[in-house]
């Protein structure tokens, strides 16, 4: 009974929220509209018993695409020319087809048999050789354990898209603007005390990934918002972008993955084969190495393409 | 008890949700974002409720969120405190 | 015994929820926004803070106890600089600088 008595009013709140991003009449309101939408999401990943997802949504969508997007925001309504709101037959267009989207998706959903199929029974009884207890990394680094590592590289290629957007006598530069830095005041505040706890946060949420909701991408994602936050407070700058060390962060994990995936043919079955007793040790070299490279690649994406001539 | 602590979480959540009215109303972009803090700081109530009414889990979703909810205010005043550049 | 915890881990968890309600109250009905983030801050401290101290005998382990100590401490370190960075926002609207 109570369990309605949530679900409810979050399943109604992530309508509203969705047509009060459509309906919003100034870009802020959207933008907050769309935040919005985001954290009811991940509570509603929660109901539908699916926390790795809700961590994933929590952490990118409260530190990753909201500072994007509101500062991105920020820089347009200052502009000289302040952005004007879509036409509404545009939004009511958008709106129609989203919710014709949902009711397809629905009416899927009811369509299926009950017990509906489902892949768990066979993910549980083949995860025990790889000595992991949480089934969502045993799929991803396992059993599907290609479709991460390409997974893997289109980050890579996200970073490469962002940088690429700058006008080409600005590569080599660092990425983003420089900020002012206050010695005092409440973000220095922050931005010196909140690091250190979120950086072992963030290492022990990839880790405990293994047997628990979490794992590399929550990991690195936490890191890389650990690293944002010092840089919007003006007390660390970003290296240029054609910094050695940083490109190597960020093409570590998929390097590592793609290595012991071609060790594979040497000392198992196969491409991305573990050999029986040592996939454990495996899957984390590659945990751990995917965790810095998320870390790394997201904060470039958050940075954004490169502007400054980077301090020597 | 785990009866309690879901009515709970459901009022929390209830109550964020109206207040959500504030992120159309505005007037300014401040009373928008307040309304989308108050929601974080809801949903971690909530997580940390449901957590100890049945699925342990969820305090690590509570944790992260604790963690990161400060950012969109931060993400606010980003663009105020970007020296003009060169 | 259990029965005195559950009563006060029922009692702090309702009242922490009551404090989440004014927030919203607040939010909604007060007039100006420097007031609603008073507002606001109320539900952070004070509602997390009774839900906490409601849960905190509920807890499993001696470590799910501090972690619920540590998230509260989260957004009390967060929930004030938010604070305190939108009022500054707001002030700095107000009175254009010279």
């Amino acid at each position: 009974m109570t369990a309605w008595l949530l679900d409810l009013p979050l399943a109604l709140g992530l309508f509203g929220a969705g047509a009060a991003t459509l309906l919003a009449r100034s870009l802020f309101g959207a933008v907050l509209g769309f935040i919005s939408t985001g954290l009811i999401a991940a509570l509603v990943w929660v109901r539908l018993e699916a926390p790795d997802v809700a961590l994933t949504e929590a952490v990118i969508g409260a530190a990753a695409t909201s500072v994007i997007i509101l500062y991105v925001a920020s820089r347009m309504s200052a502009g000289a020319v302040a952005p004007a709101p879509p036409p509404m037959a545009q939004r009511l267009l958008a709106g129609a087809l989203s919710v014709l989207l949902a009711a397809l998706l629905a009416h899927a959903l009811q369509a299926l048999p009950d017990p509906a199929p489902s892949l768990a029974a066979p993910i549980l009884e083949t995860m025990a050789p790889t000595g992991l207890g949480n089934p969502v990394t045993a799929v991803l680094m396992a059993q599907r354990a290609l479709d991460t590592l390409l997974e893997s590289a289109v980050l890579v290629f996200a970073v490469f898209a962002i940088w690429s957007m700058a006008p080409e006598r600005r590569w080599g530069r660092a990425p983003g603007p420089a900020f002012i830095a206050e010695a005092q005041g409440p973000l220095a505040f922050l931005a010196k005390v909140l690091p250190p706890i979120g950086i072992v946060i963030g290492i022990y949420i990839a880790w405990v990934g293994a047997d628990a909701p979490g794992g590399k991408f929550q990991g690195g994602a936490v890191l890389a918002a650990m690293w944002v936050l010092p840089w919007i407070a003006g007390l660390i700058a970003p290296p240029s972008i054609s910094d050695m060390r940083l490109r190597l962060a960020i093409a570590a994990g998929p390097l590592v993955f793609l290595m012991v995936g071609l060790a594979g043919f040497a000392v198992a079955d196969g491409f991305l084969a573990y050999p029986p007793g040592f996939a454990k040790p495996l899957i984390l070299l590659i945990e751990t190495a995917m965790t810095l490279s998320v870390a790394a690649a997201l904060a470039c994406m958050i940075a954004g393409p490169p502007e400054r001539r980077a301090q020597p | 008890m785990a009866e309690v602590l879901t009515g709970a979480a459901a009022l929390i959540m209830l109550s964020a949700l109206i207040g959500l009215a504030r992120v159309l109303r505005g007037p300014t972009r401040a009373d928008r974002l307040l309304a989308a803090q108050l929601l974080s700081t809801a949903g971690i109530g909530a997580l940390l409720l449901l957590s100890a009414a049945g699925t342990p889990e969820l305090i690590d979703v509570a944790l992260i969120l604790a963690l990161v909810g400060a950012f969109a205010s931060v993400a606010f005043v980003m663009a105020s405190r970007v020296i003009d550049r060169r | 015994m259990s029965m005195l915890v559950s009563i006060f881990a029922a009692t702090s968890v309702l009242a922490g929820a009551f404090f989440f309600i004014a927030g919203t109250l607040g939010l909604l009905r007060f007039g100006d926004t420097l007031s609603r983030v008073h507002a606001l801050t109320k539900a952070d401290n004070l509602g997390l803070g009774l839900i906490v101290l409601g849960l905190l005998p509920l807890a499993d382990s001696l470590a799910d106890a501090l972690k619920l100590l540590v998230i509260w401490a989260l957004v009390l370190l967060g929930g004030t600089t938010a604070a305190q960075l939108v009022a500054g926002a707001v002030r700095r609207e107000q009175e254009p600088p010279p």
